[in-house]
């Protein structure tokens, strides 16, 4: 009897701890700036970027299995634009991304639509990608107009009408409404009829056609929402940072940020980015602290954690949570 | 006027013509047997009538509209769905949201396509199983999964591809006993199929493919004494008995 009662209990509870565990979070985070030194508000503020980065990444790399190798391409655009209209026509960065965010959503969905009419899949795809973003990177380096290898400094000139706060706990607040946002609409996503056919073609394309998905849109959207989302990345960190340069913007070392919390987080989770990046930063804040003076070793010891987490968690931590919690079942 | 009709299909790749000008008409509620030894054409001829390949030449016209150009999708749209012959669940998935797809893909609302998709689960007897990752169902109950999710697009059209490869005696006839139930479910069913005990109960009518050609026509038992068909069946006549 008492069984059954858990039984019956199971969903209300389901339903329910989430949500106070949700809400508990959300109140720490908005009081952590409150009691954090500057440089744990830092360390803070970088998390959550990594968590946002990682969660554009996770919209079409994660739930939709286009596993994209060059995110950079957008967050480079979004970067770029939002500095450049800024610097050299004055235009506010609030505008700026906006701009950033349809530019990169526009180059999202031409490396998309090249890339499923010609029926890339798989690492043919990350390839490509990869490919647009070195083109982007090395294009921009050449590009005198554009700063060339030099970059782009932001004028300084605090005030909330162009996005420069003088104190972080400003930009903290920021990127906090920026990841709570984008991490409710994967919950979202989740539950929609877009999410569950971004899903269906992650797992298999040429069955969910025949199921009647239109694939090829399917995936427009995903890149194209993904993509935008990701400029806006690029807008927050010159905004916080003051400079931007090719190398910065259009790097690979961003498109593996924006991929490696979701290796170890869990890819297509809606927490597996947050997961993955309350890990990954802290622990390599930490390790550049203590290890840096060692040339190198912090970046080896960080390669060889990756490898053992990868090892053993294949699915990241939310997905062995999920595991676990299956088999108790 | 037919529900399906095939006019003068042929594929070729390079030198080979996997399908050579194969004309059939399917009329609503038939169980139409399509059989013919490994190589015939079979899969591929399921590939042309469901848009995954382009015919080369002819024209295949369902319930009176022209499917050339049309893409997969748009396809399974206007009624006519196909299922593989190597098993394609989304593993990943809980079972019931694999049956959701095709629910919602035909423009369903959430509401109306969960309550599809447990009818169909029921149908093929896995409504025990909806929330099991379709991963950790047997092959023969992933093949009932596939059976499940073309039947939630609500098709007029079924083409079935060796829904019992790898099935026990036992499953075998569960799944004749599915088959047999869909022409009442208002799906007509075109079904390739090797377990010839089968086809030959369930089926009102068979076609035999050899090399691409259409060899045989008709009712299953004036099939299985058809002399061109015991040829290209040579030394596994037993089969069709």
């Amino acid at each position: 009897m008492a069984e059954r009662a858990a039984v019956v209990d199971a969903p209300r509870r389901a339903r329910v701890l989430p949500a106070v565990v949700a809400g508990t979070v959300l109140v720490a985070a908005v009081a952590a700036p409150l009691v954090a030194s500057p440089y744990v508000l830092r360390v803070l503020i970088m998390t959550l970027y990594g968590a946002y980065l990682a969660q554009c990444w996770n919209l079409v790399g994660g739930y939709a299995g286009q596993f994209s190798f060059g995110h950079a391409t957008f967050f480079g655009i979004g970067a770029y634009t939002t500095a450049l209209l800024f610097a050299r026509g004055g235009l506010t960065p609030w505008l700026g991304m906006l701009v950033g965010a349809a530019l990169a959503a526009a180059a999202g969905g031409v490396i998309g639509a090249l890339s499923f009419r010609y029926g890339l899949r798989g690492p043919y795809f990350g390839l490509v990608t990869l490919a647009f973003a070195e083109v982007c990177r090395i294009v921009v380096t050449n590009w005198r107009a554009l700063g060339g290898a030099m970059g782009v400094l932001v004028p300084l000139r605090p005030s909330l009408a162009t996005f420069q706060f003088p104190e972080p706990w400003a930009y903290y607040y920021v990127i906090l409404a920026m990841t709570a946002g984008l991490t409710a609409a994967a919950v979202a996503l989740e539950r929609s009829r877009l999410g569950l056919f971004m899903e269906a073609v992650r797992e298999d394309v040429d069955a969910a056609e025949a199921l009647g998905v239109d694939t090829t849109r399917t995936r427009l959207v995903a890149m194209g929402a993904s993509a935008a989302a990701t400029a806006l990345a690029g807008t927050f960190y010159v905004q916080f940072f003051s400079y931007i340069d090719p190398h910065l913007a259009f790097g690979i070392d961003v498109s593996v940020a924006a991929i490696l919390p979701n290796i170890i987080g869990g890819a297509g989770t809606a927490l597996g980015p947050l997961a993955g990046s309350v890990l990954l930063v802290p622990l390599g804040e930490w390790m550049r602290a203590y290890l840096g003076g060692y040339r190198g070793v912090h970046l080896m010891l960080y390669g060889a954690l990756l490898v053992v987490a990868i090892m053993a968690l294949p699915h990241g931590l939310v997905g062995a949570v999920r595991r676990w919690r299956g088999r108790s079942r | 006027m037919s529900l399906l009709a095939v006019d003068g299909v042929t594929r070729r790749f390079g030198g080979l013509v996997a399908v050579d000008r194969v004309s059939l008409q399917v009329h609503a509620g038939e169980v139409v047997g399509l059989i013919g030894p490994n190589g015939a054409g079979k899969t591929t001829l399921f590939h042309l009538i469901s848009g995954f390949l382009r015919p080369d030449a002819g024209r295949v016209v369902f319930a009176g509209r022209d499917l050339a150009g049309l893409r997969p999708f748009e396809i399974c749209r206007l009624g006519l769905v196909r299922t593989f012959q190597i098993v394609r669940p989304f593993a990943e998935l809980p079972v019931e949201r694999n049956v959701l797809v095709g629910a919602l893909a035909r423009g369903a609302t959430m509401r109306e396509a969960q309550r599809t998709a447990q009818e169909c689960l029921a149908f093929v007897g896995l409504a025990g199983r909806a929330q099991a990752p379709a991963r950790d169902l047997t092959i023969s109950d992933q093949r009932r999964l596939e059976l499940a999710r073309a039947l939630a697009t609500r098709p007029r059209l079924l083409l079935l591809d060796e829904v019992m490869a790898g099935l026990t005696p036992r499953e075998v006839e569960g799944m004749s006993e599915l088959v047999r139930q869909l022409p009442a479910r208002g799906v007509t069913v075109v079904w390739i199929e090797h377990v010839m005990r089968a086809v030959m109960r369930v089926c009102t009518r068979v076609i035999v493919l050899h090399h691409g050609e259409k060899i045989a026509d008709g009712p299953p038992a004036q099939v299985a004494r058809d002399p061109r068909v015991v040829d290209a069946y040579l030394g596994e006549v037993a089969l069709l008995a």
